[in-house]
């Protein structure tokens, strides 16, 4: 089988046009599709007006919530601008100088002072967007729900603090503030204590009984109450978890476009070299003598998914090393993305297989890999939300049969330090590895 | 007229093979039969289903009823079966390779490959690319790498087409030479001067039936008294009688 193998470097070799093609066409789309990917959000600038009266706290529970803090939350992942009234916002909107405008109102502090009182009322902001571009406004209402997601995390984190503070105080007792009074609390551990050493001092009769009763409420809610803190803590947690889709843990989009452009790059070649070079074989005649008792069509099948292996992953590889003189890679997970690389080459060498055993001509071959790869690929990048949720059914099985956003999922899974565990997607690729493979076995015996 | 009897047992022979294509009968039960070191030509019309027999014979298609006997056969298909971005030596060096790891000959591929250099006499041309050869000299290269195993029978799919004369009979010089040592040949051929010249028996099918075996002088008595004059001619004759 490696004859067959180094028979197709061998023919590579010889077509310097086509190889430099193979690699250079899949490279510049790539980069180019990693470069919009970059670009977008930058774009985005959002106009910011504060109506808070500028020396206004937004403590609550002895917990300050500083206004810029707030504002640097929400001006983390776009641009801000400074507007300088609820018009002037809007007009920026609509003279496109921002896509979007966040409006603070005036009780903004008052609402989030309530949310720690008896009567909480949920702090609103106002957001204008410019509705004349569908798409945009769509990306910009994700933009600013991450945003808002930001700042609630924020809030909330503070409010269980707050929160937990309170249930110290009431369980150990302390200091509160109160309109300007200090109160002495006197918490429910030390009553518990002063009403067991009172209780043998009264004499017995019905108040020594509703004593213990109070005596045996009070141990009972301390220990009850002091599971409540971890469980407010906890009751945060899902929120917590949500940041590092939204924040900056999840993968950055460095990582993304990085992975995008690797993951195109690595999809073209493959797949446009393996259904080519599988269609080469009938259009210069040789599969009749090849099968005509020299090698099975299984082997064949397995020296080009072979090739594609070998070659798509080299140029990953090198396309890689190239993207990290620019942007930052973590070399230290290089076994994870190295596999990466190397299971999604093998599924998409399998998927040319079947296209060129299925197209049986070199030309119809490259048009249908490039037909194919292009519109499927593209399709796994649109983002779930930005479309109905038949549409995303629709979208997720596409993705799901065609090796892209498995690959694509693989190689930013290798790539970030933090990132989510690979070897669902390596489990993936090998699985439609398997599935392309056999089909193109059922295709080439009538090849 | 049947000259099957003539050879004590042939080198390879189909009996009563049948095959169908969508519905379509391509081979209609068709005898045929090539003695040891014997030279038979195949002709019929477009579509008789001569390349279907041949690959038949081959072991390259299954035959839906009837059976193949023989071993030690060569399939030499019409349109050269080599890689064009290879050079000569590569293209038999890979067929090389791949005869001896399948073991069908035990010779080292370089010495092989040597030998057939020598063979087509193309070894000053070994590195050029088989793309830029004459028809002829990638046809010689084609039917080289069908003899690698050294074949009993050898089946040729119109080897000559496209070649001009010089060529053409450079070519047949080439098999003939092959003949001489011992290997029988089987060749289609739309070109009747070339089946009359070099086959010593010719087979006519049309429409999955044999239904003309013997050399061209029983042809011309099939439609002519006397058996002289242009074999074409006899051979047109010949079809329109049978009604094809
Ligand atoms: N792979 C195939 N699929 C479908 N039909 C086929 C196939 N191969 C051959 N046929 C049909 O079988 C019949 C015989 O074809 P075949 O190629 O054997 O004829 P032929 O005698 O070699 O013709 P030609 O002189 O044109 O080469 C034709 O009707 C052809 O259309
Ligand atoms: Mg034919």
């Amino acid at each position: 089988m490696r004859w067959l193998l180094l028979k197709d470097l061998q023919i590579l070799r010889r077509s310097p046009l086509q190889l430099t093609l193979l690699v250079i066409y899949p490279i510049v789309i790539a980069l180019l599709v990693g470069f919009a990917m970059t670009r977008g959000p930058e774009q985005t600038t959002v106009a910011l007006y504060n109506a808070m009266p500028a020396d206004e706290s937004l403590g609550f529970g002895g917990e300050e919530v500083d206004g810029n803090e707030i504002r640097d939350q929400l001006c983390g992942r776009v641009d801000c601008i400074e507007a300088n009234g609820t018009d002037d916002a809007r007009k920026m909107v609509e003279s496109g100088e921002a896509t979007a405008a966040v409006i603070v109102p005036e009780d903004f502090g008052d609402k989030i002072r309530s949310l720690a009182s008896l009567d909480p009322q949920p702090p609103e902001i106002q957001v204008v967007v410019n509705g004349s571009d569908a798409v945009e406004s769509q990306v910009t209402d994700d933009r600013i729900d991450a945003m808002l997601g930001e700042a609630n995390l924020l809030l909330a984190k503070r409010l269980s603090e707050a929160a937990n503070r309170y249930l110290d105080l009431i369980l150990k007792g302390g200091e509160l503030d109160l309109f300007g009074q200090e109160l002495e609390i006197l918490g429910l551990q030390k009553s518990e204590r002063i009403l067991n050493k009172l209780e043998p001092k009264l004499p017995p009769g019905t108040d020594r009984d509703e004593l213990a009763r109070a005596a045996r409420f009070a141990q009972l809610a301390t220990q009850n109450l002091d599971l409540a803190g971890p469980l407010l803590t906890a009751i945060t947690q899902p929120i917590k978890a949500d940041k590092v889709e939204v924040g900056d843990d999840a993968p950055s989009l460095d990582t993304f476009a990085v992975g995008v452009t690797v993951a195109f790059a690595l999809m073209f070649v493959t797949v446009l070299l393996v259904a080519g070079s599988l269609a080469l074989e009938k259009e210069e005649n040789a599969f009749t003598r090849l099968t005509a008792g020299l090698v099975t069509r299984g082997r064949i099948l397995a020296a080009k998914v072979e090739l594609g292996t070998v070659v798509g992953a080299a140029v990953a590889l090198i396309l890689l090393v190239g993207l990290g003189l620019f942007v930052g890679i973590a070399w230290e997970r290089a076994p994870y993305w190295l596999l990466a690389l190397v299971f999604a080459a093998a599924a998409f060498s399998a998927a040319g297989a079947a296209l060129g055993a299925a197209a049986r001509e070199v030309r119809a071959a490259t048009l249908a890999a490039v037909m194919i790869c292009l519109p499927v690929a593209l399709l796994s990048l649109v983002p779930d939300d930005a479309v109905g949720s038949a549409v995303e059914t629709m979208i997720n099985v596409v993705s799901a049969i065609f090796p892209f956003r498995p690959a694509l999922d693989a190689i930013t899974g290798g790539l970030e330090i933090s990132g989510a565990s690979i070897w669902l997607s390596l489990l993936h690729l090998a699985a439609l590895t398997g599935v392309y493979s056999v089909l193109a076995r059922l295709a080439l015996r009538r090849f | 007229m049947d000259q099957e009897e003539t050879r004590a047992k042939p080198a390879l022979a189909a009996r009563e093979v049948a095959k169908a294509f969508d519905g379509r009968q391509a081979l209609d039960g068709i005898d045929f039969e090539v003695g040891a070191g014997e030279v038979v030509a195949l002709i019929g019309p477009n579509g008789a289903g001569k390349t279907t027999l041949l690959s038949i014979l081959a072991g390259i298609s299954e035959p839906d009823s009837g059976k193949v006997e023989g071993d030690g056969v060569a399939w030499v298909p019409q349109q050269a079966a080599l890689y064009r971005r290879l050079s000569v030596r590569e293209n038999l060096m890979l067929f090389a390779r791949l005869q001896h790891e399948a073991g069908q000959t035990d010779e080292d591929p370089q010495a092989m490959v040597d030998r057939m250099l020598e063979l087509t006499g193309l070894t000053e041309r070994a590195d050029d690319q088989v793309g830029t050869l004459s028809g002829g000299n990638q046809q010689r290269i084609n039917i080289a790498v069908g003899l690698m195993a050294g074949p009993s029978v050898l089946l040729l799919d119109e080897p000559s087409v496209g070649l001009d004369p010089a060529q053409r009979e450079r070519l047949w010089g080439f098999i003939l030479g092959l003949v001489g040592t011992g290997t029988a040949v089987a060749f289609s051929t739309h070109d009747i001067q070339e089946a009359e010249r070099y086959a010593e028996r010719i087979s006519v099918v049309a429409e999955g039936e044999r239904i003309f075996n013997g050399t061209a002088d029983d042809l011309r008595r099939e439609v002519e008294s006397g058996g002289v004059g242009d074999l074409e001619t006899s051979f047109l004759a010949f079809l329109r009688k049978h009604g094809h």
